[in-house]
């Protein structure tokens, strides 16, 4: 008896360790997303003006606000999803819809995963190989490039998560009525699957709305902002590359902007996850 | 009778023909589909082969002495990649020790603990760690993290442990804020999501038949996870740490930020250090000469390999692990 009260105390003893811990383990998680944003938000809000979006980037020492930075991120990134989600949209579809259980679905598949993961630093180097030697100067074309590349697996990704959950019912249905493969693709699995893939989408603008690394060297910086249709083609600032250089400087006017910019990165990818959060739960109901 | 057979012909000419360009159609798609794949798998052989390319002149400057020299002068054209090895490394393995245990305790408390109004909340504010950027982890380590740490942790930690053997000259030297320590604690939180996420995925697959049998055998929740559940989901929680390494070896800003950029390897783990991706983002631009960038470019090759290989293991335990699942 005596025994037994001791090792049932003991396993009382160990089950409680282990629900703390775990209660632990995640107000931990939630203690740093409270810092975090508690700092962006204090130092973020201080820093916000109206200027920020209608002056551009200052020289060391001056005010000025991130209108170049913002325009130049929006023009890289649309041209990032234009080019990007079309060969997204296909390659997903390739794997969902033609070939499945193919070999070379397979290594697709394989491949599509590891970049979607691998450093986007890397994807920086390679458009820096291909794009800027060639050229020879930094360009917004290779930033955007760089983007495009990142935009593609998460495409390829969701679109053939999204397929995949389209009953195949529909698809006979469809055959059966003499609808060549094209036609049921077109007209019945993408538009079943059409909330998914465009949650996809939101998630890959989310994704390249904060990429830094792959710009540094493609579309490297600039001060002002033109609106000659080469302007694609000189070097192009963006948010995050201005953040980046102005919080690692030493101008207190400069790192108050940097403050802001990353509030107004915060801000719009938070927004991007929730949309698309709410637009798949939208679906599943 | 001939007139009817005159149009039973053309109406048939006239669906050969829709039937046809139906057909071509239907090609033309399929080709896009098949092109749009195989792009995916030119992207990947250019990241490589540019990689390759780009990397060259250094490979024929050092040969294999790049991975084992630690020496990276700029000025006298002498570049070591051990540094930033060490530096990737050792900031990746803080960063497992901290997030695998703690992420494994979040799923936990996500499916089995946690009042059910709560699980939702908690859940989408533990994912939004994952939706910050990179940059903004940088920034806010660099200007508020580090500060704190420095005054509240380092400087009495470094304290308490000088003259101790070994953990003396782990945790020794000058508190800087920045360093290698620094860098791997941030970037355990930004994997944090990642691991949980599978986690709890994989925790939500066991049958509840199995743990009803063992809760009915009067075992407490924590003998019910550690010998019902984890060992059921082993293969997925490896491949979610994998996944998570394979994230924390590639991470750029927010190590740039708070890692000190200094080629030194040095004992204590508050030291400044360098990583590979830190070195690439913080040099690259700066790069003069054509030796320099191909050093940094190799270093990125470097990189590729080693996220590829911890990535391919993550792929192929999660894929078997989809395979039980869909069985």
């Amino acid at each position: 008896m005596q025994i037994s009260t001791g090792l049932y105390f003991r396993r009382r003893l160990a089950n409680g360790v282990f629900v703390t811990l775990s209660i632990a383990a995640a107000l931990f998680g939630l203690v740093w997303l409270a810092f975090i944003l508690g700092g962006l938000l204090v130092d973020g809000i201080s820093a916000l003006s109206p200027t920020l979006f209608t002056e551009m980037t200052p020289p060391p020492g001056s005010k000025g606000g991130l209108a170049n930075a913002i325009g130049g991120s929006i023009l890289m990134s649309v041209v990032a999803v234009v080019v990007g989600t079309p060969i997204g949209l296909f390659a997903g579809t390739y794997l969902a819809e033609y070939a499945r259980y193919g070999k070379l679905s397979f290594v697709v598949r394989f491949v599509n995963d590891i970049l979607l993961s691998a450093p986007s630093i890397v994807i920086g180097l390679f458009i820096y190989e291909v794009l800027v030697v060639p050229m020879g100067h930094f360009s917004g074309w290779a930033g955007a490039a760089a983007l495009t590349v990142i935009v593609i697996p998460v495409v390829v990704r969701t679109t053939e998560n999204m397929l995949l959950l389209v009953p195949n019912g529909l698809r006979e249905a469809a055959s059966a009525l003499g609808a060549p493969p094209n036609f049921v693709i077109k007209l019945v699995t993408w538009k079943a699957a059409r909330a998914g893939i465009m949650t996809g989408i939101l998630l890959a603008v989310a994704r390249i709305s904060g990429e830094t690394a792959p710009l540094l060297f493609t579309a490297l910086g600039n001060t002002g902002w033109s609106w000659s249709p080469s302007a694609m083609n000189q070097p192009m600032a963006s948010l995050p590359a201005v953040i980046y250089s102005f919080a690692t400087g030493p101008y207190q006017d400069q790192q108050a902007l940097a403050w802001a910019g990353a509030l107004l990165i915060t801000v719009t990818v938070l927004v991007l996850s929730i949309a698309a959060r709410l637009l798949e739960n939208q679906k599943r109901t | 009778m001939t007139d009817i057979t005159l149009n039973e012909s053309a109406a048939l000419a006239e669906r050969v023909a829709t039937a046809r360009s139906a057909g071509a159609g239907e090609t033309r798609f399929r080709l896009m589909a098949l092109s749009a794949a195989i792009c995916v798998l030119v992207i990947f052989a250019g990241v490589i082969g540019s990689l390759i390319h780009g990397a060259m002149p250094s490979f024929k400057a050092f040969g294999l002495g790049f991975i084992t020299t630690e020496a990276w002068r700029p000025t006298r054209e002498i570049f070591g990649a051990l540094g930033p090895i060490y530096g990737t490394l050792v900031t990746s393995a803080i960063a497992m020790i901290i997030a695998v245990p703690v992420g494994i305790g979040i799923a936990i408390f996500l499916t089995d603990l946690c009042p059910r109004i709560l699980r939702r909340p908690i859940g989408i504010a533990i994912e939004l760690l994952a939706g910050i950027p990179s940059l903004i982890y940088g920034i806010w380590g660099f200007f508020v993290f580090a500060p704190w740490f420095q005054a509240h942790v380092q400087e009495p930690v470094i304290t308490a442990l000088d003259g101790v053997p070994v953990l003396g000259s782990l945790f020794g030297g000058a508190p800087y804020g920045i360093g290698v320590f620094t860098a791997g604690l941030i970037l355990s939180i930004m994997i944090l999501p990642f691991i949980s996420a599978v986690t709890r995925d994989v925790l939500e697959t066991v049958p509840h038949v199995l743990k009803e049998a063992a809760y009915g055998l009067g075992s407490t929740s924590w003998e019910v996870m550690r010998k019902v559940c984890l060992p059921f989901c082993s293969t997925g929680v490896v491949g979610g740490a994998m996944l998570a390494l394979g994230r924390a070896l590639g991470e750029t800003m927010a190590v740039t930020f708070v890692i000190g950029n200094a080629h030194r390897i040095e004992p204590s783990l508050f030291a400044p250090g360098t990583s590979i991706s830190a070195a690439i983002a913080n040099e690259f631009t700066e790069a003069t000469s054509e030796l320099y960038r191909s050093a940094l470019i190799e270093l990125g090759l470097l990189l590729f390999v080693i996220t590829f290989i911890v990535l391919a293991c993550a792929q192929l335990l999660l894929r078997r692990l989809e395979k039980a699942k869909g069985k």
